[in-house]
This record gives structure tokens, C-alpha cells and sequence, in this order.
């Protein structure tokens, strides 16, 4: 899966490295709700300024991600969507429920900690 | 037609080539990087129908001319067990309310025109389309 999970003290932080397929996204979504349960984390920044697209399948297993930590009392951030992206998304009517956004990931980062 | 790209779905690795040369297209023929966003994210929609219903399928993505207009058209072909209600699937009750139905009506919103034809046992074709114009976004955004 071309995505690295670090842990960073209490949080997590997972860099989308290229595009990925339905396949690598549910690795993703499920590598993510396990290591954020193991390690007890009190959150997550997801970076995906590597992504070309954010379609309705990464959209809802993002949000998967981010509506189970929020049962568990983590925060999801996302950080890094592209503009076009964004504006793909938005015309789409695609959200991120339950996800916070930032800019990048030390605006990621900030979010959390600050 | 000139730049007709091919590309074979039968996994989702194809889909993400498909989405990819849809971009490569649409940047050739001189859309916006925004557009060629929409094309792409309308393609990877499509795309996933054919492996999750169908199973395989082709794509192809090509450039348009007609009427005076420049354009770009993706043709999505299955041999599936095709809609039986081609305009449900189009509609926004039906998508919000399975989640899962999502794609085609997402497809609606990013592409210019949409053309579904379906037929139960036979498979489907869906034919999308995006016209090269002044690009609102894009000039927002400074990315035009």
C-alpha cells in the first residue's frame, strides 16, 4: 500500500504517497482503525495531497474513518486536498462527515495538538 | 477521433489507468486542470460500476468535435447484467439513500451530458461528455 502510518506520540499520522486503488483505500481505512486502537491514539491527520481524485468510495471510507474514531474519541484531520479536488468534490456533493480539514499537515498537526 | 485513449476494466488498478489516461486527454485537448479533475473523478465512478456489477469491461476516452464545439466524450462499455431502471439510478433520492449508487448520478453532476443505455442480461453503455468553455473555477481559483 503506497501510504505510510507514523506514530507521533498519541497521534498518527498517514501519508498518501501516489493515487490508490478502491483496494489500497479499504488498507487504508482498516490499517488506520487498528493502529488508532492499538495505540490508543487521541487522533489522526491523513495527508492527501498525493491523491488525484477523492470519489465517492475514498470520500466514504475516509469518512468511515473518521465517524469510528469520533465514537472512540479520536480526531480525524485530513489535510492536503488538492483545489481541484476540492472542487471536484464539492460539485459532486461529496463531505467528509465527522473529518476535520486543514491546509497541510503542520496545519494538520496544529489542529490536534494545539 | 483523434487521441482516443483504451483502456481495458477488470480490476480497480485498471480503473485508476483509465482515470488517469481520462486526465491525460482532456489536459491534451486543452481543458482546464479543473475539468480534467471532474473528468477523471466522473471516469473512476464509472469505472468502479463496471467491475463491481459487470465484472470487465472498456473504456474509452477521446476528443469531440461538433456543432462548432470542442469537447471531450468517455465511453463506458459492459456486458453486465445491465440497470433495469436506468432513470432511478440517475436520480438523487436513489443515490443518497443507498450510498452505494452514488456514481452515475455523481457522474451527472461533474460531466456536461450523460447518456445511459441498458439493457437487462445485455449490459450497459454509458456515454459522457464535457464541452471545452470558459473555466468559472478554475479562473477562481487561479488554476485555469
Amino acid at each position: 500500500m503506497p501510504v505510510s502510518i507514523l506514530k507521533q506520540g498519541a497521534y498518527l499520522i498517514a501519508s498518501v504517497q501516489s493515487a490508490l486503488t478502491d483496494t489500497e483505500v479499504i488498507e487504508l481505512r482498516d490499517s488506520l482503525l487498528e493502529k488508532v486502537a492499538k495505540h490508543r491514539s487521541r487522533g489522526v491527520v491523513v495527508d492527501v495531497a498525493a491523491l488525484d481524485i477523492i470519489d465517492s468510495f475514498v470520500a466514504r471510507s475516509l469518512t468511515t474513518v473518521a465517524r469510528t474514531n469520533r465514537l472512540r474519541g479520536a480526531k480525524t484531520v485530513v489535510v492536503g486536498i488538492q483545489p481541484e479536488v476540492a472542487v471536484a468534490m464539492s460539485h459532486f456533493g461529496l463531505r467528509l462527515d465527522d473529518a476535520y480539514t486543514a491546509l497541510d499537515l503542520e496545519a494538520g498537526i496544529q489542529l490536534l495538538t494545539g | 477521433m483523434r487521441d482516443e485513449i483504451r483502456v481495458r476494466i477488470a480490476s480497480d488498478a485498471d480503473t485508476v489507468i483509465a482515470r488517469q489516461a481520462g486526465r491525460d486527454v482532456a489536459l491534451r485537448l486543452g481543458f482546464s486542470r479543473t475539468d480534467a479533475t471532474f473528468i477523471a473523478t466522473a471516469i473512476s465512478e464509472i469505472a468502479r460500476n463496471i467491475t463491481v456489477h459487470a465484472g470487465e469491461g472498456e473504456i474509452t476516452v477521446g476528443g469531440l468535435s461538433e456543432d462548432g464545439r470542442n469537447g471531450l466524450i468517455v465511453t463506458a462499455r459492459d456486458e453486465g447484467p445491465g440497470i433495469p431502471d436506468v432513470p432511478a439510478v440517475l436520480r438523487d433520492d436513489y443515490s443518497s439513500e443507498l450510498g452505494l449508487g452514488m456514481g452515475l448520478w455523481g457522474a451527472t453532476r461533474l460531466m456536461d451530458e450523460i447518456d445511459v443505455s441498458s439493457e437487462p442480461g445485455k449490459g450497459t453503455t454509458v456515454t459522457m461528455k464535457k464541452w471545452r468553455g470558459f473555466d468559472e473555477v478554475g479562473s477562481l481559483l487561479g488554476t485555469g
